[in-house]
């Protein structure tokens, strides 16, 4: 499989003033598309300011950061944006929805900023949101969707632009645990189905069970790279007891 | 990203506040509204003054007859009749930046038209009285040198008069009485309005000179006229034409180097054209004023831009993350700032042309909107909306997404 990312020796450092807060110490790590990626860590870890960097949010102090061959560290800050549009999806703990603005509108967001005619970017949204199983609800503003369908319409925006990757920081931090596994079925149907590489950042070893690789941070630094057979979300589901949850709108 | 999409996108944003959008648009269209008014009344007052400059006369001179002195008792110009009808044709004949030159002699008499009577200014004069005047009759026919030449007993009645004596009637043909002359009204002169002094220029009769010196008021000093009215050949020849008459009156009336006129000229149409003058300041000043409401309504704006930065910034940051660059989210800021301004400048140029109106109506007071004006207080606002909305814009789009995102 093709190299999708790859990272070398990466360091961030924050400076407070005149102290010096070390991050990122000396990252190396490589991921192949379609592999589905767990990083776990405690808080203070560094695992979300890499996430930054490999969401092109955030450039790295020193070392180097490619996406399909590409050097993104010296990259503009504009250059970074159309990196961010066209190649990376992101899907947020607390869904980042606008509101007041339509489920369709919100996926149509990343679209709005690539030029795509009116008709394209509609077309695109409404297969988007197919996608993730929110057919009728396009014209919902976030407010009138459980925060599980919320986080559905943050996947479809994420989905739009057909990226390479994409990047979901703690999904299922405020969800429960039916609907939990609802997203990591779509997450594991979107990496299997269509080949999207998926990098899931989580704490909870419950949720990172349905990633086949699992990467972790302590320090600033990866102190674990184990692969394992994943559990499949859409079978824990299906043997999860029925309740009142089905209900859900 | 596209501009009619960018519109869009404003649009809403200020739909979904509409309160406070509202709020912030009532500083731009008071300000558009005030400064539309103040041009209208600023521009109608100078609008009134030239109509009052034109219905006078253009390039009008007065040559007055001088003082007199007896017994250490000084009377003022005109008291004494120093000018003759011979010094008129001189003035005519011989000053080349003169186009025309009438004697007048003027009185007030009483006027009887069967058992109504008037009392009102009766001029006797040439023709070319009312051609320098620029004054035709409405009904009738005007006086010709004939009746001059004539002596006849004709007159022309100002519209005041005509009013005044026979109501709705028509006057020409009819017979009036001044100072027990019978006199045949043979046309009614177009309405002039009033001087800026609120003088009603429509209260005149018009006798033949000829006639006036014989019947009316020519007994003391034959051939004495108190007053010569001037027309000089354009607007720029207007000191000439004074120098030209002063130094052929001193000439006739055999004045000495070192001694006084016995004359004065009055330029008319300078003293107007300071009225003018002022009349641009005041419009100027008022304009001003207005600009600086327009101004504060510009502040308003940048208040509320900042505001709202403030409170979407997780917005920004969403929209970063999905891809919009830095200038994207620029463009957005400053269009719903110039969004704000121009529905505001709109609403303004009703408000402006209302408020004038209204002015117009209660306060009598002539008010004269200009398209320019409209353009002018329109694309201000416009401007004012993108000079203010350019800081908060730029506040937004320098944000950092990281921090945007997390922003609670």
């Amino acid at each position: 499989m093709p190299e999708l990312i790859r990272v070398e020796h990466l360091v961030k450092t924050y400076y407070l003033g005149e102290m010096q807060v070390p991050a990122l110490k000396g990252v190396d790590l490589t991921i192949q598309t379609g592999e589905f990626v767990a990083i776990m860590g405690a808080s203070g870890s560094g695992k979300s300011t890499f996430m930054n960097i490999l969401g092109c949010l955030d450039r790295p102090t020193q070392g180097h950061y490619y996406v399909e061959g590409v050097d993104i560290s010296g990259l503009s800050k504009d250059q970074l944006a159309q990196i961010r549009n066209k190649k990376i999806g992101f899907v947020f703990q607390s869904f980042n929805l606008l509101s007041r603005t339509s489920a369709l509108e919100n996926v149509e967001l990343p679209l709005f900023y690539n030029g795509s005619s009116a008709r394209e970017r509609r077309q695109r949204a409404l297969d988007a949101l197919a996608n993730v199983g929110l057919q009728g609800r396009e014209h919902h503003f976030p407010s009138q969707l459980s925060g599980g369908q919320q986080q559905r319409v943050a996947i479809a925006r994420s989905l739009v632009n057909r990226p390479s990757l994409i990047l979901a920081d703690e999904p299922t931090g405020n969800l429960d645990t039916r609907t939990s596994l609802e997203i990591m079925g779509i997450f594991q149907k979107l990496n299997k189905g269509a080949q999207i590489t998926i990098i899931l950042v989580t704490h909870e070893p419950d949720i990172a069970k349905y990633a086949e690789r699992h990467v972790a941070f302590r320090d600033g630094k990866i102190i674990q790279d184990t692969r394992i057979k994943p559990f499949q979300a859409a079978e824990d589901l299906a043997r999860m007891p029925a309740t009142e949850d089905e209900a859900h709108p | 990203m596209n501009l009619p999409m960018t519109f869009r996108i404003a649009y809403k944003a200020l739909g979904r506040n509409k309160m406070r959008s509202g709020l912030t648009m009532l500083g731009i269209i008071i300000g558009v509204g005030a400064v539309i008014a103040m041009i209208a009344i600023g521009s109608g007052a100078k609008a009134r003054i030239q109509e009052q400059i034109a219905s006078m006369g253009s390039n009008l001179l007065i040559v007055l007859s001088g003082s007199a002195t007896s017994g250490g008792m000084r009377f003022g110009s005109g008291s004494v009749p120093t000018l003759t009808v011979e010094d008129s044709k001189a003035i005519a004949a011989e000053c080349s930046a003169v186009k025309y030159s009438a004697p007048v002699l003027q009185g007030v008499t009483q006027v009887v038209n069967g058992n109504q009577n008037w009392s009102t200014v009766t001029f006797a004069s040439t023709p070319e009285a009312l051609l320098i005047r620029d004054w035709p009759v409405v009904r009738g026919r005007t006086v010709i040198q004939s009746d001059v030449e004539g002596a006849a007993k004709v007159c022309l009645l100002g519209q005041t008069v005509v009013e005044n004596l026979f109501g709705d009637v028509d006057p020409v043909g009819q017979v009036v009485r001044i100072k027990q002359f019978p006199f045949t009204v043979i046309g009614v002169l177009s309405v002039k309005g009033q001087t800026t002094w609120g003088q009603d220029q429509d209260d005149v009769v018009y006798v033949p000179l000829t006639t006036g010196q014989r019947l009316l008021f020519g007994q003391q000093f034959p051939g004495m006229v108190r007053a010569i009215s001037v027309q000089a050949t354009g607007p720029d020849v207007m000191n000439l034409a004074e120098e030209q008459i002063i130094q052929l009156l001193r000439q006739r009336h055999r004045i000495r180097a070192n001694q006084e006129n016995d004359f004065s000229v009055r330029n008319l149409t300078e003293a107007m054209s300071a009225a003018e003058e002022s009349a641009r300041v005041m419009s100027l000043l008022l304009g001003a004023i207005a600009s600086i409401s327009l101004l504060v309504g510009g502040i308003g704006i940048m208040n509320i831009m900042l505001v709202s930065v403030t409170e979407r910034t997780r917005e920004i940051g969403i929209r970063m993350a999905v891809g919009a660059r830095g200038r994207d989210i620029l463009y957005q800021f400053l269009i719903e700032a110039l969004v704000l301004s121009l529905i505001g400048g709109v609403i303004g140029i009703f408000l402006g042309v209302g408020a004038s109106q209204l002015i117009a109506r209660v306060f009598k007071w002539p008010t004269l909107i200009s398209f320019h004006a409209l353009l002018l207080s329109f694309s201000f606002a416009g401007g004012v909306g993108v000079f203010f909305g350019f800081y908060p814009a730029r506040k937004a789009a320098n944000l950092d997404p990281i921090e945007a995102l997390r922003y609670e």
